[in-house]
């Protein structure tokens, strides 16, 4: 089921590639001792190596190269023992040295690769290329004065790893699949938060289109920072659509740097040709080349946590989930140590269904993520523990989930306060139905002729005469047996 | 006074010592000669009395208590290269002619934990490109030292030019340098005083304004090699500032001046007999053979095949590493900034008025054998020539300990006798480059005067981190030259 | 040989240095003579050499990963030629 576009020569294949600015998780900066620290007033997380005075020399941080290798190993790469910096020569505001220091003929991590799943349930594996480490830039903000540009540092010289994909994907969603499992896998590993929004993941989109069964690559044009996954599904069909009238119209596609504007959902060339760049790539001589030892990458190996592949493989199998469930479960490492929580002492089965349905519905109306959740795995545990020894039942749970979330009482406490404990006494549960048979007779007699429909209205009649609290199985098998008296 | 501009660095650390003479009285001297005779000689860039007078009556208290460092209350001169805190640092450019560093480069740091004095800023070719000291934007420095026959002024050699100039004129006692190709040990040769290029990455780099990188090292300038041993052996030491910084002990430099040469393998590279080189240079260098063996050592010739290739390939890979290096004066975060209504404009604009012609011509070669297409032919090879030049010295230091070698091809020359053609400039750095390629340390000492009256240096080049055994052998020709000659310009002769 | 007005010109431009237009001539001919005099390195055989990376004695080392720097606003925009508040300003830069 391959995604393609028609245009009016007909049909048309698109052939993507992914270039993902993830920034690392560290205290310091890639190469000073200053803060990596999001946010801050401006120029202050900036030591004067970062702002690039004359003298100030870079050197590297430890736990910023340990991050690259997790991230390697997470992506199942090429761990290289032997990398190194280069710098990528050009002058901007926000580059202090007017050089950026990056791997770029020796990345410290090699081919790796990334499965995705697709909504048609399918996997496809894409290919990583590479992951570098290299120096972001700091932010010129241009809106606070008619004719200058404003130069804030903090970010400079924070650490960024570059991943790079295959040219493998293949339609919109596809790329979006892919940064959603690229971004779980470094959320898993701790190596990036993964947060768009204040920039700690970014994407460079590389997007070219083709005759389906055509063999070679046609031009493709790079769009460049991308800030949410959003936008970058979105700006590959507006770019692939682009690229398609040109093609038609018997054009050809430049090679070139585009802008999403996704406020009139259309890409724009970002630089003129005549500044063409030549970043004269060449080794930083201020730094070592970076050895590492595959000792030390076996030990960063150990310690990796369980990834996200593994872990739905592993909760399908411990608990029983569908791959569904567990792939939900797994989207973050907190929701599956939360499920892990609750499902160990209770039904595995009902608390995946528990925590995908009511639950995740209550941090939803809450505005709380699992990690502030209002009610605990081990509240949520005993709740359904409460279900399972028929304390309750299924529908009084619900009220009683309400209830945690609003109070933070527990839930035993919540049963017994408000006397909800479910009725098992055979003879109060047929006292009730004969009332309700008694009241209804008229009823009786047309299910009796043949309307099965209405045992759901006696169950339900039976229900709210006693408040919710009938044993399920209980109210039906009495039921059953007094209409057929 | 007279007396007091006799001390090298070492007696007047003793007569500090024992207080036959105070740090103030010492100081205090020394601001008077440059008062009296910087005017002619354009040494410094920037002069620091007060701060030189505050440091020196620190010294006076320490040495009143039996205390401080190594070099308390030495006068000593700091290249315009280094950063000294809260004390203007040009690299003699336009582009920082205001730039006031926050910061404290390793080097001088150092020198001041062990208590010397800075009478100031010394001059120098700007950001250390040249090979005269007349690429100054402060104009150029001028060297002590006249032919009999004329009153030319003379350069002094460079980049190092204005250290050189203050210690041969007994402005200070010891001078700081850098040396990228040569800019330690050229203008030495050239004004008649020692001078030690030490291995790569012996003295942190941090702090101290880049040229090229990978070439880039401190050293000392002085009057004889005791006093360079002395401040190197403060000047040096593991920086984990600068990657490039090697973690090993700093040893006692001061103590193997005595080790003599006996036994000692001195190698002579052929190559370094280059066409149209004065016989009395020749001579020299003959001379210093004779001298060292005289001494105990064995004088055995050694092959260096690549020499002739050092020169080219350090044009390419220095002006490369310049070119990357120097981006960072933009006009936007420091020094000199030129208005225009566009950001390249700015750039373009501020770098045009802030660098002087050299640091522009090299900047743009350098950007040049970078780009796309030229990077292989011209980076890639020399830095593969550059292993070879190596290599070279490696295979040499299996059969001999030093090299000895002339430290220039020439004495120093007037200023109006500068080749207009650069590749000419260029090629007064013939022999200091190869050391430099390939990182060993090397020195110049002075070993007598041309025809003319002008000072010559021999060169020694040593292994790997084993300059103890280079200042030994350079003391050896020290003892035998006994070179006592002084400059006509000299704070200790009287107008 | 000289370099032409239109090299010199491109590799200015990439150095971010205004030229005068007799500057481009004098700096093509400077040029041209230091690229013909380098040009003597393409007689080393250079074949199975590696190119050299620093001088090979220093031990690659690594930071810790603590903040140590920074928070010095005051020491980074001394010098600044052009600040606003706590920026440094350029002329405003259009994308």
């Amino acid at each position: 089921m391959s995604y393609r576009i028609t245009g009016s020569t007909g049909e048309w294949e698109i052939v993507v590639g992914l270039e993902v600015h993830a920034q690392v998780v560290s205290e310091a900066k890639l190469f000073s001792g200053a803060s990596a620290e999001y946010g801050g007033e401006p120029n202050t997380h900036v030591s004067l190596v970062d702002a690039g005075f004359p003298g100030m020399l870079p050197v590297l941080n430890q736990e910023c190269v340990a991050q690259a290798v997790r991230t390697g190993l997470g992506l199942e790469a090429e761990i290289n023992l032997f990398s190194r910096f280069d710098r990528k020569n050009y002058f901007y505001a926000d580059l202090p040295t007017g050089y950026q220091i990056s791997q770029f003929a020796h990345p410290i991590i090699g081919k790796g690769k990334v499965l995705v799943d697709l909504v048609d349930g399918s996997t496809r594996e894409i290919g990583v290329t590479r992951l570098h480490l290299e120096q972001d830039a700091g932010k010129s903000i241009h809106d606070q004065d008619p004719t200058r540009s404003f130069i804030d540092l903090n970010r400079a010289g924070v650490a960024l790893m570059e991943i790079v994909s295959e040219p493998d994907i293949r339609s919109p969603e596809e790329a979006g699949a892919y940064l959603r499992k690229l971004r779980q896998i470094l959320r898993y590993i701790g190596t990036c938060d993964g947060n768009m929004e204040e920039g700690s993941m970014r994407a460079d989109v590389n997007v070219s289109v083709r005759k389906p069964g055509e063999t070679e690559y046609r031009t493709r044009c790079e769009i460049k920072n991308v800030n949410s996954i959003r936008f970058v599904m979105m700006s590959i069909e507006v770019e692939a659509q682009r690229q398609i009238e040109v093609w038609e119209a018997g054009g050809t596609v430049d090679q070139e740097t585009r802008l999403f504007d996704h406020v009139r959902s259309e890409t724009r060339s970002l630089r003129s040709k005549e500044d063409a760049h030549d970043y004269r790539y060449f080794p930083d001589p201020d730094l070592l080349p970076l050895v590492i030892e595959q000792s030390w990458v076996d030990e960063l190996k150990a310690a990796l946590p369980e990834l996200p592949e593994a872990k739905r493989a592993r909760l399908e199998q411990e608990y029983g989930v569908s791959r569904y469930e567990s792939s939900v479960l797994c989207v973050e490492q907190a929701i599956a140590d939360f499920y892990e929580t609750v499902a160990r002492g209770a039904d595995a089965r009902l608390a995946a269904n528990w925590m995908l349905g009511d639950f995740f519905a209550a941090l939803n109306r809450t505005g709380r993520s699992i990690e502030d959740s209002p009610v605990s795995a081990e509240g949520l545990r005993e709740l359904l523990g409460l279900i399972s020894n028929s304390t309750i039942n299924g529908k009084i749970a619900k009220e009683v989930l309400e209830d945690m979330v609003e109070t933070g009482e527990s839930a035993s406490a919540i049963v017994e306060k408000k006397g909800l404990r479910q009725v098992t006494d055979t003879g109060a549960i047929e006292g009730a139905i004969r009332e309700i048979l008694a009241a209804n007779s008229d009823k009786v007699a047309e299910y009796k002729i043949g309307k099965d429909k209405l045992f759901g209205f006696f169950v339900g009649q039976t229900m709210k005469a006693m408040k919710g609290k009938g044993n399920p199985a209980l109210v039906n098998e009495t039921l059953k047996k007094l209409l057929s008296e | 006074m007279s007396g007091i501009h006799d001390f090298t660095l070492a007696s007047a650390r003793d007569a500090l010592k024992s207080r036959k003479i105070s740090a103030v009285e010492l100081t205090n001297a020394h601001i008077d000669a440059i008062e009296r005779l910087d005017g002619q000689l354009n040494s410094f860039i920037t002069r620091t009395p007060d701060q030189a007078r505050e440091g020196a009556k620190v010294a006076d208290e320490a040495l009143a208590k039996g205390e401080g460092g190594s070099l308390c209350g030495i006068p000593l001169g700091i290249k315009d290269l280094f950063c000294t805190n809260g004390v203007r640092t040009t690299a003699a450019s336009k582009i920082l002619g205001n730039f006031v560093p926050p910061y404290e480069s390793a080097v001088t740091a150092n020198l001041l934990k062990d208590g010397a004095v800075f009478l100031g800023k010394l001059n120098l070719d700007e950001f250390a490109m040249g090979s005269a000291n007349l690429n100054s934007a402060f104009g150029p420095a001028v060297n002590p030292w006249k032919r009999k026959d004329s009153d030319a002024k003379l350069v002094t050699g460079g980049s190092s030019g204005g250290s050189a100039a203050a210690v041969a004129a007994g402005l200070v006692l010891g001078a700081t340098g850098t040396d990228t190709g040569g800019s330690i040990r050229q203008p030495a040769a050239f004004t008649g005083i020692a001078g030690i290029k030490p291995t790569y990455g012996r003295c942190s780099r941090f702090g101290t304004i880049a040229f090229a990188s990978s070439l880039d090292q401190a050293g000392p300038m002085a009057r004889n090699l005791q006093d360079c041993a002395i401040l190197l052996e403060s000047m040096a030491g593991f920086d984990p500032r600068d990657s490039t910084s090697v973690d090993t002990p700093v040893p006692n430099y001061e103590a193997s001046l005595k080790r003599g040469v006996k036994g000692l393998r001195v190698g002579i590279p052929k190559e370094y007999h280059v066409e149209g080189m004065p016989a009395e240079i020749e001579a020299l260098w003959q001379q210093g053979m004779n001298w060292l063996r005289d001494a105990g050592a064995e004088v055995v010739e050694v092959s260096l095949p690549h020499t002739k290739y050092g020169l080219p390939t350090y044009y390419i890979a220095a002006l490369a590493e310049a070119s990357s290096n120097l981006a960072r004066y933009d006009g936007v975060r420091f020094g000199e900034r030129v208005s225009a209504p566009s950001l390249d404009g700015l750039y373009e604009a501020s770098r045009a008025a802030g660098f002087g012609e050299e640091v522009k011509r090299r900047i743009l070669i350098g950007t040049h054998v970078l780009s796309s297409g030229y990077y292989d032919a011209y980076y890639l090879r020399a830095q593969k020539v550059r292993t070879l030049i190596q290599q070279d010295f490696l295979k040499a230091f299996e059969n001999v300990d030093v090299l000895l070698t002339p430290t220039a091809p020439s004495g120093a020359f007037a200023q109006d006798e500068k080749p207009t053609d650069p590749v000419q400039m260029y090629l007064n750095d013939v022999f200091t480059v190869p050391a430099s390629m390939a990182g060993v340390p090397a020195l110049s000492v002075p070993a007598g005067l041309d025809a003319r009256g002008v000072p010559l240096g021999l060169q020694l080049i040593g292994k790997f981190f084993d300059e103890e055994t280079l200042i030994a052998a350079g003391h050896a020709i020290e003892q035998a030259a006994a070179f006592h000659h002084r400059p006509t310009i000299h704070a200790g002769v009287s107008a | 040989m000289s370099l032409d007005a239109k090299t010199v010109t491109r590799i200015a431009r990439l150095a971010r240095i205004g030229l005068k237009p007799e500057e481009v001539e004098t700096l093509g001919q400077d040029m041209g003579s230091i690229i013909d005099w380098v040009e003597q390195l393409k007689e080393v055989d250079v074949t199975d050499v590696s190119p050299m990376i620093g001088t090979g004695l220093a031990t690659p080392r690594l930071r810790e990963d603590r903040v140590t720097d920074g928070n010095c606003r005051d020491k980074v925009l001394a010098n600044a030629p052009e600040r606003e508040g706590p920026f440094f300003t350029v002329p405003k830069v259009v994308e």
